[in-house]
This record gives structure tokens, C-alpha cells and sequence, in this order.
């Protein structure tokens, strides 16, 4: 499947004349819906209910608050983390919300993406059964480890491993159902992935109580939002639209009160669209920020649906992903 | 005569088929290099438009991912090399599934024409299944039903006798493992294949010349034994030594481990191409006219004999091209390995590509490697094919 997917993306680079540059905006405007590459099977981050056929998750909701800013639709395009870089550079997708971890490679000329601002610190952890009495990552000596293949992962599993001087086996698979469920089935001693996912996947175990999440952390995470190199304006938008939840969070305004909020502050005006014209420089309305509020809510608002006691339940309070003012890394530059 | 020459003359060149064909060929070849032109040149201008360069030096970059099957290999090592580990993990599985799928195949190609009801049904029913079941599916079945279900986990495996266990992890067994006098040891056994191929060869040409049929097979293999038997004791120490699996906190180690994904891709692949080349023998048998066999019985030879000596051989000429392709479909059905997680070239292929971005090189690289396991296949089918054909005299 992801071979005949990647083969095709690429066939696309073969054929098409390229409608890509400095007019993904336009692009996406004339089309009527933007278009975001999302994942379909990771409950928490993006989501889709094949009962319903909604999608639903952390990085959806960053794809809908994308969409309110323009004022446009949204169709959501599910992809393994094999596909998912391809996708974007061959222009399949306006932007990528995949749980997607920024390094200096992908960052890079090299890849030619560009990463927008951090929305979850994440961090690479193992689950294992309770009943192995496995305490931290020393005691995987000479453990088979199950991952996922396309991801940041791999790579960090060796380093680890390498670095405490353990022997490893691993088992790679295309899909996460396929590798996490070589894990539940003993395959595997450990499963590794990004603690969130862990959190995500553990639910979906056949027992979920068996299964323990190790507390060691091995690696730094940070996912959010990327695009194309090669379109700034774009590039701008989507930064400001998650800055936006930022801003809405320390300020206060809410998915509730955002039509009625009221305020001296002259940069919350300038949030607001009262004045100071940041929609224009943007290329958008003066009111895209309260759209942006309105359709998903601030980031606590976001964080709280998905990944909330209600959802995931990853605790946020002294977490990374607490904001500045609370001694976390959520921080939104100046509104001016 | 004049007149001839006049009226080729008179046909203006647009008219005339040996002109107009040359033109046909010379448009055709036009219209094919544009096309790859306009495709080349649209690739490099997206490229170039998306921001991406071409270039195959990431493979001496560190891959810095881990390979757990095959030969030794570390993180440390380069992209190519990690590539190369994933070429021969594909060649180790096709060889040794076209091995099982031709020995399960003819078996069953044979049990199908068999004057016995039951085997007959048997072998039908198992093409019939096997044949109609998309091969992904059976992996699918090999890994998760039978390997991840049936087998216990390794803590409780299941030990057969001989110190084989059988657990969710794979199967592991006694080996021997080369010690130093290995090394000696091994020019036994060049000399026992050199001696034991001169032996073939005579045998066969003696027995040519008296017109008899027999198994020139037998002899070599002797020859081969004993010589490698000799060689066992006159060397000093066992050039091997026996290793036995032994349970540890996470797994077995020593001795031989063929690994879940491994034992279910091979399976899969074998039981599968099974079914097809069942097919192509009972075709490639019922394609020989039953005079023969009549004939032959009546000379007095044995039902072996009659597979063996009449049938067989001609069948053979009927048999090869289409069993070459099967082969080919084996060889190029092993990339769903990634599916069940065997480290394959297509998946150490997609591990390279996701670490390092660099898609069209290494779909390049893969597409190369699957077409040169390929051509060399075919080659060496079809030379066999040649010196196997009906030699009319």
C-alpha cells in the first residue's frame, strides 16, 4: 500500500507541471477547502470515527483552526509516517499535522520543509508488561523492541541503546496497528514511540492495565504543524494561526466569549481585529484570529478536549506543554 | 522487365510498405525518447521547483537505525551498507522459498494427476485454496494467526526434541558454528565438490554410453561425503562446534533463530508460489501425449520410471519458461516483507529514505535492485531453458 502510495506521490513529481510556490493561499482559496495530511489511527491526535466518518484530535483541531483563519473548508488526507514528508513536498497537501517531530534534516534545504511553532513537547518512551519487572531502559538489556518504521524513533532507539551499551533486537513494521500488535502478542518485549502515542495506543492493548509506560524519556520531540519551503506567506499563516491559540489561552479569551470579549489592552484589540490592520499583513480578514477561537477554542481549550482526563489524560500542569506563565514552553511573541 | 522497373518507379515513397515501415520504426523511437524526455525534464523542473536536489551521497552517511536480521551489522554502519544487508535478507528468502515452492510444487502437480482419489482432492483443494487467496492475506495469516497466536510465548515455548524450540519470537535450534580449524576443514570440502563433480561427470557418460538409466547422483555424493569425512578427522580439532539455544531473562540465544517475520514470510511466499507451480507441472506433464506413457509401460518400465525418464524430460521444455516467471513473482512478492516486518530491501529501502528524505534516489536504488535480482534470474532460466530444449537432429 505505502509502496504503491510513495511510488504514485513520486510519479506526480514525474508528471505534473508544478502548481506550487508563492501562491498556496491563492491556491487554496480558489479550491474552496484546505487540505491537510493528518493521522487516521492515533485516538487523541487525529483520529477518524469510521462510524461517523468524522475526524477528530489534537493535530485535527490545529487543521480546522488553519481552515477558520481562511475561511475556507477543510478535508483531512490520512497518511503513514512513511508518506507523510512526500506528500507535502510533492504538494498533496497544503500542510502536515501528523504528530510530525522536527529535526535539523527535516528543517532543512536538504528536505525543504519548513517547521511551524512547537504545539506538543513530546518526548520517546517504551511500554512494556507489567509483569516482566522491567523498571528503566537498562533493564531492556537484550530485549526485542518493536517500532514503527518512518519515524524519528529508530534512529533514537540505536543512540539509546548505544549509549548504555545494551544489545538490542528490533522488529520493524510499516503500520503502527501491525507493530503495536506485534508487541500485545509477545512478539516484542517493548514497544517505543513517542509517550503520547504510548498513552494513545495503550488503550487499544487487549489488556490495557498490563501494560506499564516506562518513566525514562530518551529523546526530545517537539511536533507541530509543517509546510513547503518556497511560499513565506504561507508559512506565516500557519505560524500565527497556532500562535493565535497561544495568545487566546494567556489572555483568557475562550471558544465562549471570544464574540463578546472586551478589552483595553491594546494587543488583545489588535488580536480581536479592532485595530493595528494584522489581518491584512497576513493576507487575511481582520477578524481571522477570533475565527480561529471560535472553530477550536484557545490551546488549553484544545489540550483539555483531547488530551484531557476526558481524553488521553497526559497530565499538562509542570509539563513542557504548560504555558510560559505556569513555567511551561507555550509562548506566543508580541502581537504588534 | 522494363516495365517492372518502371512501375517501382512510379510508386511515390509514401506509398511503399518498406519505406513507410522504416518511418513507422523511426516515428515510433521519436515519439518514445520525447516522452522520456518531457518526463525527464519535467522531473528535474518539479525538483528543482519543490526544492530537492538529486544525489546518492547520503550513502555513505551513518544510518544510525538498527537491523536485526541478517548479516552483522550495527547502527554505525553506512546507508549503503544497511542497504546491502537488506539485498541479501531479500536473496536469502527468495532462494530458499523458491527451493520449498518447487519441491512443494511438483509434489503437488504430480499428486494432482495421481490415480489415487484421495490425494488427487487433497492436491485440487489445496490449489484451489492456496491459488484463489490473495497472498497479503496469507501473510497476514502466517504471521498473526499462526506465529503470533498459535506458537506460546517463549517463556512456556515449546521444546522438541533435539533441543528445537518453537515460540513467538521464532524458532530456534541447535547449529554448528566454524571454530578456527574451519579454515582448513575447507579445502575438504572445495576438494570433495571438485572430486565428486568429476565423479558425476564420468558416471553419467558411462552410463550414457551403455544406454542405462541410473542416478550418477549417488556416486558423487559419496565421494563427497567421504572425502569431507577424511578431511573431519585428519584435521586437527573440530573445525565445528555445536551451539544449543539457551533460555536467558528476554530470549534464547545461541545456536540457530529464524525469526518470527522470517519463518512466516517464507511460508507465506513458498506455499503460495506452491499453488501456481503445482499448476504449471500437471500442465506441463498432461502436455505429453498419453501414447507415451502407454508406450513406455509397455516396454516394461516402472511408473517411477516412466515420470522419471519419458515423462519428465519433456515436460521439462513445457515447464521452465513459465516456472522462471514464478520465480521472478517470489522474488519480487518478498517486498510485502515489510508488512510483517521482515528487514528486507524494501523496508531497510523505506527506513533509509524516511531517515534521510531522500525518496527518489532510493526508490531508484530499489527499483534497480528488484530489476537486476530479476534479469540475473531470468538469465539463468533461460540458459537452462536452452540446454533442457528438444534437441532436433
Amino acid at each position: 500500500m505505502k509502496k504503491i502510495l510513495v511510488v504514485g506521490m513520486l510519479l506526480v513529481l514525474v508528471l505534473s507541471i508544478a502548481a506550487m510556490g508563492q501562491q498556496t493561499l491563492q491556491t487554496i482559496l480558489d479550491r474552496g477547502y484546505l487540505i491537510v495530511g493528518t493521522n487516521a489511527v492515533l485516538p487523541g491526535f487525529g483520529y477518524l470515527d469510521t462510524t461517523t466518518g468524522e475526524y477528530s484530535g489534537f493535530d485535527v483541531d490545529y487543521g480546522r483552526a488553519i481552515a477558520a483563519a481562511i475561511g475556507v473548508d477543510v478535508k483531512f488526507i490520512p497518511l503513514t509516517a512513511g508518506e507523510r514528508l512526500t506528500a507535502l513536498q510533492t504538494g498533496q497537501i497544503d500542510v502536515l499535522l501528523r504528530n510530525t517531530t522536527w529535526t535539523l534534516t527535516r528543517d532543512s534545504m536538504d528536505l525543504g520543509l519548513n517547521f511551524c511553532p512547537t504545539t506538543f513537547y513530546d518526548g520517546q518512551g517504551f511500554i512494556v508488561r507489567k509483569a516482566e519487572g522491567i523498571n528503566s531502559v537498562d533493564d531492556l538489556d537484550g530485549a526485542t523492541v518493536c517500532v514503527t518504521s518512518g519515524t524519528t524513533t529508530e534512529g533514537n532507539l540505536a543512540d539509546v541503546f548505544r549509549a548504555h551499551g545494551l544489545s538490542l533486537k528490533t522488529q520493524v513494521f510499516a503500520d503502527t496497528e501491525a507493530s503495536f500488535g506485534a508487541y500485545d502478542a509477545g512478539s516484542c518485549d517493548a514497544y517505543t514511540s513517542d509517550k503520547s502515542q504510548l498513552a494513545s495506543l495503550r488503550t487499544t492493548a487487549k489488556v490495557p492495565a498490563d501494560n506499564v509506560i516506562l518513566p525514562d524519556t530518551i529523546s526530545k520531540e517537539p511536533l507541530g504543524p509543517v509546510v513547503r519551503h518556497g511560499d513565506d506567506q504561507w508559512f506565516d499563516i500557519v505560524k500565527w494561526t497556532v500562535f493565535a491559540t497561544f495568545f487566546a489561552e494567556e489572555h483568557g479569551i475562550t471558544q465562549a466569549n471570544v464574540a463578546t470579549f472586551e478589552s483595553d489592552n491594546p494587543s488583545v484589540r489588535r488580536f480581536l481585529g479592532k485595530e493595528g490592520g494584522m489581518g491584512a499583513k497576513l493576507g487575511l480578514s481582520e477578524d481571522w484570529a477570533v475565527n480561529v477561537i471560535k472553530a477550536v477554542g484557545n490551546y488549553g481549550e484544545i489540550y483539555e478536549r483531547n488530551l484531557g482526563p476526558n481524553g488521553l489524560d497526559i497530565p499538562r500542569a509542570g509539563s513542557l506543554n504548560a504555558l510560559w506563565t505556569d513555567g511551561g514552553l507555550i509562548y506566543c511573541p508580541a502581537w504588534r | 522487365m522494363a516495365k517492372k522497373v518502371a512501375s517501382s518507379h512510379s510508386i511515390p515513397f509514401w506509398r511503399d510498405i518498406r519505406v513507410l515501415r522504416v518511418i513507422a520504426q523511426v516515428v515510433f523511437l521519436a515519439l518514445i525518447a520525447a516522452g522520456i524526455w518531457w518526463l525527464f525534464n519535467n522531473l528535474q523542473y518539479n525538483l528543482q521547483a519543490s526544492g530537492l536536489k538529486i544525489g546518492f551521497r547520503f550513502l555513505k552517511n551513518t544510518a544510525g537505525f538498527p537491523i536485526s536480521e541478517g548479516l552483522h551489522y550495527s547502527p554505525t554502519d553506512v546507508n549503503g551498507y544497511a542497504f546491502f544487508v537488506g539485498i541479501v535478507n531479500t536473496l536469502k528468502v527468495s532462494a530458499i522459498g523458491i527451493v520449498i515452492a518447487t519441491l512443494l510444487g511438483v509434489i503437488i502437480g504430480i499428486s494432482r494427476l495421481s490415480s489415487n482419489w484421495l490425494v488427487k482432492k487433497i492436491a485440487g483443494v489445496y490449489v484451489e485454496v492456496i491459488r484463489n487467496i490473495p497472498l497479503l492475506v496469507q501473510l497476514f495469516f502466517w504471521y498473526f494467526a499462526v506465529m503470533l497466536t498459535a506458537l506460546p510465548l517463549v517463556k512456556n515455548s515449546i521444546h522438541l526434541p533435539g533441543a528445537i524450540y518453537l515460540t513467538r519470537r521464532g524458532v530456534y535450534m541447535p547449529w554448528a558454528i566454524p571454530t578456527d580449524s574451519f579454515g582448513t576443514w575447507a579445502w575438504y570440502i572445495l576438494g570433495g565438490l571438485i572430486v565428486g563433480a568429476g565423479v558425476y561427470m564420468f558416471r553419467r557418460t558411462q552410463l550414457k554410453r551403455a544406454e542405462r538409466p541410473g542416478f550418477p547422483i549417488i556416486w558423487a555424493g559419496t565421494v563427497f561425503i567421504l572425502i569431507l569425512a577424511a578431511g573431519w578427522f585428519i584435521t586437527p580439532g573440530n573445525p565445528l562446534k555445536l551451539t544449543i539455544p539457551v533460555l536467558n531473562k528476554f530470549n534464547f540465544t545461541g545456536g540457530l533463530s529464524l525469526s518470527t517475520s522470517f519463518t512466516a514470510l517464507l511460508l507465506g511466499l513458498s506455499v503460495y508460489t506452491a499453488a501456481f507451480i503445482a499448476e504449471i507441472v500437471r500442465a506441463g506433464i498432461q502436455a505429453i501425449s498419453k501414447g507415451q506413457t502407454e508406450a513406455a509401460s509397455a516396454v516394461g518400465l516402472s511408473k517411477v520410471q516412466i515420470l522419471r525418464l519419458v515423462i519428465l524430460p519433456q515436460a521439462l521444455r513445457v515447464i521452465i519458461p513459465p516456472l522462471a516467471s514464478q520465480y521472478l513473482n517470489l522474488t519480487k512478492n518478498s517486498s510485502l516483507a515489510i508488512l510483517i516486518g521482515y528487514y528486507d530491501l524494501m523496508n531497510v529501502g523505506t527506513t533509509i529514505f524516511n531517515q534521510t528524505g531522500r525518496a527518489v534516489e532510493m526508490i531508484l536504488l530499489i527499483m534497480a535492485s528488484y530489476l537486476t535480482m530479476s534479469l540475473l534470474t531470468s538469465l539463468a532460466m533461460n540458459y537452462y531453458n536452452k540446454r533442457m530444449k528438444l534437441v532436433e537432429r
